[in-house]
């Protein structure tokens, strides 16, 4: 007897198996099924609402799919004999009920049950996501969802291009980039989107060519245009998530009031010399109650208390920081994992190397956001801006 | 009345000589404004509109919470109280 024939009939004396039929039943009754074979297998068709998690991973990954050790696991491979090697290692890490299915998937299609094609990466995909595919966090699953998120990031400038470099190389798949304005030598000093050779030239153009050269697979879509309140709800709805990245009270104003009526998160970056500021607005949030920006400056400064970047200057690494920040509460977002800076303002002053949180309470009688407020509709947000208040 | 400070933004610091912490001894966060204004010639009124009132692209925190919350100018300060005055900022794109 073959020293693999000899392990085999062991196996089969210690390792419940139950026949497809059975496992379905007990899948219906709360059971995890684990098909344990290989992705090119698994691409083929795989049980209905079964878990995938590859043989050599199984110990390490089984937990995020059966977190109770008590619950009866049904292990699958294409035959019924790995699937006993799988379910042993399981037993052993201290599964009570384990039990293997006999005939494997290739009887469970026989026998007629109920078969999915999942979507998976591709080769390419799987080789350029694995650091993310690593963590349960996001996963295969995640990391699908990403593919399919659509971002629209308000400005190609500071605060936008870290924040979509590390959106377009985490593979969110459709980013929308808003901007008008033209690379300028002087934005060269932070906003890393751009090279030199292309100033002059659109911001959209070379944030277009930057993105493409990181990642091939992922969709640009380029608006050359300035936001306002004519083609604010042609251009906003259908984005999971709006990153503002914009240089001026109007903008801010006008992003807040579209994403309120829109319903979309709202992650909010401000640079000032060497602070930043970084929230999420998004009164939608389904776990908890959070302000819009109206409720945290009901009115704008006047311009000749609000010096734009332009005029004062900023730390070219600052909105580096705070708009990888943005990207970090974007895809947090996207994946619904972590506590979004819904209701809290990260406040960064780069000279103490210092971050404080502040606590942000909605306004309940905000016009924009209370609950079963109407929407006031849009405003005139160059005059609404440029006023002096008393 | 106690010893607390306030974090000063950078776009006020023009009234602070360019300190970005005052310290100040006061009861309330009225009276830590007003005495900060003291110290500061000039910076209130980038605080404060005519009536004395927080202006509303002006934000006060007691440590991590806004007065507003609270009892606006009258909310007590204590002993050691870190007060931080955040004003909205354009700034990104440029």
């Amino acid at each position: 007897m073959k020293a693999k024939d000899k392990r085999l009939s062991d196996l089969k004396a210690t390792i419940a198996e139950v026949t497809p039929k059975d496992a379905s039943a007990l899948q219906k009754q709360g059971a995890v099924l684990i098909d344990v074979r290989e992705p090119d297998e698994v691409a083929q068709g795989s049980p209905a609402g079964a878990h995938r998690i590859v043989r050599g991973f199984l110990e390490l990954r089984v937990e995020d799919a059966a977190p109770d050790p008590t619950k009866t696991v049904l292990v699958m491979c294409a035959g019924g004999v790995r699937s006993l090697f799988a379910a042993e290692g399981l037993k052993l890490l201290g599964y009570k009920d384990v039990r293997s299915v006999a005939g494997g998937f290739n009887r469970w299609k026989q026998d007629g049950l109920p078969v999915e094609v999942p979507r998976t990466l591709s080769d390419r995909d799987r080789e350029r996501y694995s650091r993310h595919i690593l963590m349960p966090e996001v996963g295969e699953k995640g990391q699908l969802k990403l593919l399919d998120s659509r971002v629209l990031l308000i400005g190609a400038g500071g605060l936008g291009s870290p924040a979509a470099l590390y959106l377009g190389a985490a593979g969110v798949g459709k980013l929308g980039i808003v901007d008008m304005d033209v690379v300028d030598r002087s934005n060269l000093q932070r906003q890393i989107l751009h090279t030199d050779e292309r100033t002059g030239t659109s911001k959209v153009a070379s944030a277009r060519t930057t993105l493409s050269a990181l990642n091939p697979s992922i969709e640009i879509v380029g608006i050359e245009a300035r936001l306002d309140s004519s083609n604010v709800d042609s251009i906003l709805p259908g984005w999971d998530v709006v990153v503002d990245g914009s240089d001026n009270f109007a903008t801010r104003y006008l992003v807040n009031d579209a994403c309120v009526k829109h319903q979309i998160p709202n992650v909010h970056g401000s640079i000032y010399r060497f602070e930043g500021q970084v929230s999420v607005f998004w009164p939608a949030y389904p776990a908890r109650r959070g302000p819009c920006y109206r409720c945290l400056y009901p009115e704008p400064p006047p311009p000749e208390l609000a010096p734009s970047c332009a005029e004062a200057g900023v730390l070219g690494v600052l909105p580096g920081v705070v708009g990888t920040l943005e990207a970090v509460e974007t895809i947090k977002i996207l994946l619904g994992i972590g506590d979004p800076l819904v209701g809290r303002l990260l406040h960064y002053d780069a000279l103490r190397e210092r971050f404080t949180e502040l606590t942000l309470a909605p306004d309940p009688a905000c016009r924009y956001c209370a609950p079963g407020a109407k929407f006031p509709g849009y405003v005139d947000y160059e005059r609404f801006c440029s006023s002096t208040p008393a | 009345m106690n010893h607390a400070t306030i974090r000063i933004p950078t776009p006020l610091r023009v009234f602070t000589k360019g300190q970005d912490e005052v310290k100040v001894r006061a009861a309330t966060v009225g009276e830590a404004l007003a005495n900060l204004g003291e110290q500061c010639p000039g910076i209130l009124e980038r605080v404060l509109d005519k009536e004395g009132k927080l202006r509303p692209f002006v934000n006060v925190y007691v440590g991590s919470a806004d007065v507003r919350s609270m009892k606006g100018l009258a909310t007590a300060v204590d002993a050691g109280a870190v007060l931080s005055i955040v004003p909205a900022v354009a700034g990104g794109r440029r």
